[in-house]
């Protein structure tokens, strides 16, 4: 057991082909991942993705069915929890409700005995601006304080990596975005390895360096969030990272620089570069800001794809922006965000207009288009549960 | 950083404090079943326990006096039995509780996810209670017979010396007030571990404690009102008990205990004073241990 010393600074954390079974189902199929040391990582999937249940295994409260897992190089996946350097700020924040704040904070040092436990807790609640509550007990705080309470406690034992399991779910808006500029403020000045799991992409983009998205237990894809956002490789990191206008058709016909896809007698230019195939059926996309909206028709270039004309099915002001929805003949229904640079919108419902935006701005994706690629994928839980009472109500007329 | 704009005060409600005639007519029933049988006895109890013998009267023939002697002659006399018993009630509260808790800490944390199996293994500590205290100690008096299989198979064994005895031992009573209050033990421990919140645990875990450490500091602080009640529950009654130290069940000559020392006084000597000053030294003790027990255990809250 690690005893008497604090890890020197971040480790590395890597898995190697893990595998998550469960009695009846496999959380996560195969897994394989490096989080350099000091950096801040994040693993963002809806919910029922595996993201917790990775976390959970890096923590050691799960034991991999396969694979390994090391952290500075080091195998720790037959390690016991309290053997490994590691520490969890839980989503439910688990703070012991018999003892004090002061207590809860020092409790992982006490165990580790090392010496001035009472001291070094003092710091680390005055880093979280908590050290005059330190004599309360969790229940007489509120839900930010003791969100501020667990990150204290496992801050306060320099873990070569520090797991957090959607830590800012319970948090009202307000408070989870002053979280977020304190978490990201504290993991640049203590150099922890940090690994946050959330299903919010927006949260993820603001503090991590590294994103991970994460779908039916794998990886989808990982890189910097810029990257994640401007080139996703799949449909569903375009549909769950922000949202992705997506149209499949035949590439018709590729110079050196781009390929044209033929999407219903319509052509639509992407580049070469930020397409993931270049033939056959494949479905490309834009985002939604990308878009211009135009009441006239705009000029042909070979550097704009146009689209049009299409009716105003939508428009719904969002305060910086406003979002037309538009059903173009053939195409379906694509979103524009336009900034409200002027007030009022540009046009009404029913206003006949054009889309065009440059063809630098397109990405043209990795799976085999779907019949349907433009639905969300239906794996969440309110999805399930309504097929479920759809399933059983046939049942019951049935009978 | 700017932590503690965020800083929120709940203002808690306050409960009407409207006087409520009904509320007075609900409680009446209540109140007069108090006074009816527990304070009118009480009050002549302690009447009794001061009365002095009259002269040239029959036997069980009392007047009332103010002969405080009888507690010290009570004391001097019966000072013995009242150590041994509250010196079997520890002794059996402390087994029932090292019996009681791992029974309840697997019906309520670990037997959670069959819930076929928990309320099997409750039904299983309930289940005694449908036979009644006195047959079930009965039952152990053959059980532990001389005689019997257990004792005779002892002896084959050369486990137990061929003239010994099992009932009517000290360890005998204590092992029947250990198994009559076990269930007294293992529901309060249940209803108060199966609310255990296992998230709590893995937390210690995670925080570098051991299993046996994590059960020291979270689960058995967790757990303590549930101690604290399973523990009154079988101390109260066990330290008053006459059944299992009787001689007619599981104990002997040498085992009497106060249940047994009053019950002879009031009714075979018909010594009424003398019994109704051991029944208040009886009460007087286990209320100043069970005061001391529950301040020392940090749970005043259950008083």
């Amino acid at each position: 057991m690690a005893s008497g010393a604090f890890a020197e600074s971040g480790a590395d954390l890597e898995l190697v082909g893990i595998q998550k079974r469960f009695p009846g189902f496999t959380a996560i199929e195969h897994l394989d991942l490096t989080i350099p040391a000091g950096s801040f990582f994040a693993l963002l999937g809806p919910s029922g993705c595996g993201k917790t249940t990775t976390l959970r295994l890096v923590a050691g409260l799960e034991d991999p069915t396969e694979g390994k897992i090391l952290i500075g190089g080091k195998d720790v996946t037959n390690l016991k929890p309290y053997q490994r350097q590691v520490n969890t700020v839980f989503q439910s924040y688990a703070l012991f409700p018999h003892m004090t704040v002061l207590e809860n904070v020092a409790f992982g040092l006490r165990r580790r005995r090392i010496d001035d436990a009472v001291g070094k807790a003092h710091e680390a609640l005055r880093l979280v601006e908590l050290d005059h509550l330190s004599a309360r007990k969790p229940q007489q705080l509120s839900g930010g304080q003791q969100q501020r309470v667990a990150l204290a406690r496992a801050i306060v034992n320099r873990p070569a990596l520090l797991l957090l399991d959607e830590p800012l779910g319970a948090l009202d808006l307000k408070l989870r975005r002053q979280m977020q500029l304190e978490l990201k403020s504290i993991q640049e000045e203590v150099g922890l390895t940090f690994v946050h799991v959330t299903h919010d992409q927006e949260e993820a983009m603001t503090m991590a360096d590294t994103v991970a998205v994460m779908n039916k237990g794998e990886i989808e894809q990982l890189g910097a969030p810029e990257e994640l956002y401007e080139l996703p490789r799949t449909a569903f990191v375009a549909n769950f990272l922000g949202q992705s206008n997506l149209f499949t058709g035949h590439v018709s016909g590729s110079t050196s620089s781009s390929i044209s896809v033929d999407v219903e007698g319509t052509k639509i230019t992407v580049p070469t570069k930020r397409a993931q195939r270049h033939k056959g059926e494949v479905t490309v996309g834009v985002r939604p800001e990308k878009l211009h909206l135009h009441k006239d028709a705009p000029k042909k270039s070979p550097d704009i794809n146009t689209l049009g004309p299409g009716r105003i099915i939508d428009v719904s002001f969002s305060g910086v922006s406003t979002q037309y929805m538009i059903a173009i003949p053939g195409i379906g229904t694509v979103s524009v965000f336009q900034q409200n640079m002027t007030f009022g919108p540009l046009a009404g419902e029913g206003a006949e207009v054009w889309v065009s935006w440059n063809v630098d701005h397109g990405f043209g994706l990795e799976d085999e288009p779907s019949p349907t690629p433009r639905f969300p994928a239906d794996t969440d839980t309110a999805t399930i549960a309504v097929q479920k009472k759809r399933a059983l109500m046939s049942e019951l007329e049935e009978a | 950083m700017a932590f503690s704009a965020f800083a929120t005060g709940t203002a808690q409600e306050q409960a009407p404090r409207r006087k409520s005639k009904i509320a007075l007519l609900l409680l009446l029933p209540g109140i007069l079943y108090l006074m009816l049988f527990f304070l009118v006895p009480l009050v002549s109890l302690v009447i009794t326990s001061f009365q002095a013998p009259v002269p040239y009267g029959d036997i069980g023939e009392f007047q009332t006096a103010f002969k405080w002697q009888n507690y010290v002659d009570v004391v001097n006399t019966y000072g013995e039995h009242i150590l041994r018993s509250f010196g079997y009630a520890i002794l059996a509260t402390i087994f029932a509780l090292l019996f009681s808790y791992p029974l309840a800490y697997f019906i309520g944390v670990k037997a959670r996810r069959w819930p076929l199996l928990q309320n099997l293994m409750l039904v299983l500590v309930i289940a005694p209670f449908f036979i009644s205290f006195l047959l079930r100690t009965l039952a152990w008096k053959s059980i532990l017979s001389d005689e019997s299989f257990v004792i005779s198979g002892l002896k084959a064994l050369s486990l137990m010396a061929p003239d010994a005895h099992f009932t009517g031992t000290a360890a005998a009573v204590v092992f029947g007030l250990t198994y009559n209050f076990i269930p007294f033990m293992t529901l309060p421990l249940y209803s108060n571990l199966q609310q255990l919140d296992t998230r709590l645990l893995e937390a210690g875990s995670d925080l570098y404690s051991t299993p046996s450490k994590t059960f020291f500091k979270v689960t058995v602080p967790l757990s303590m009102t549930g101690i604290v009640s399973g523990v009154l529950l079988t101390f109260i009654p066990a330290a008053g008990d006459y059944i299992n130290a009787s001689r007619d069940f599981l104990g002997g000559t040498g085992t009497a205990m106060i249940g047994n020392v009053i019950e002879s006084n009031f009714l075979v000597t018909l010594n009424y004073p003398v019994a109704a000053a051991l029944s208040i030294i009886l009460m007087a003790v286990i209320l100043v241990m069970v005061t001391v027990y529950v301040k020392r255990s940090g749970t005043e809250d259950l008083l």
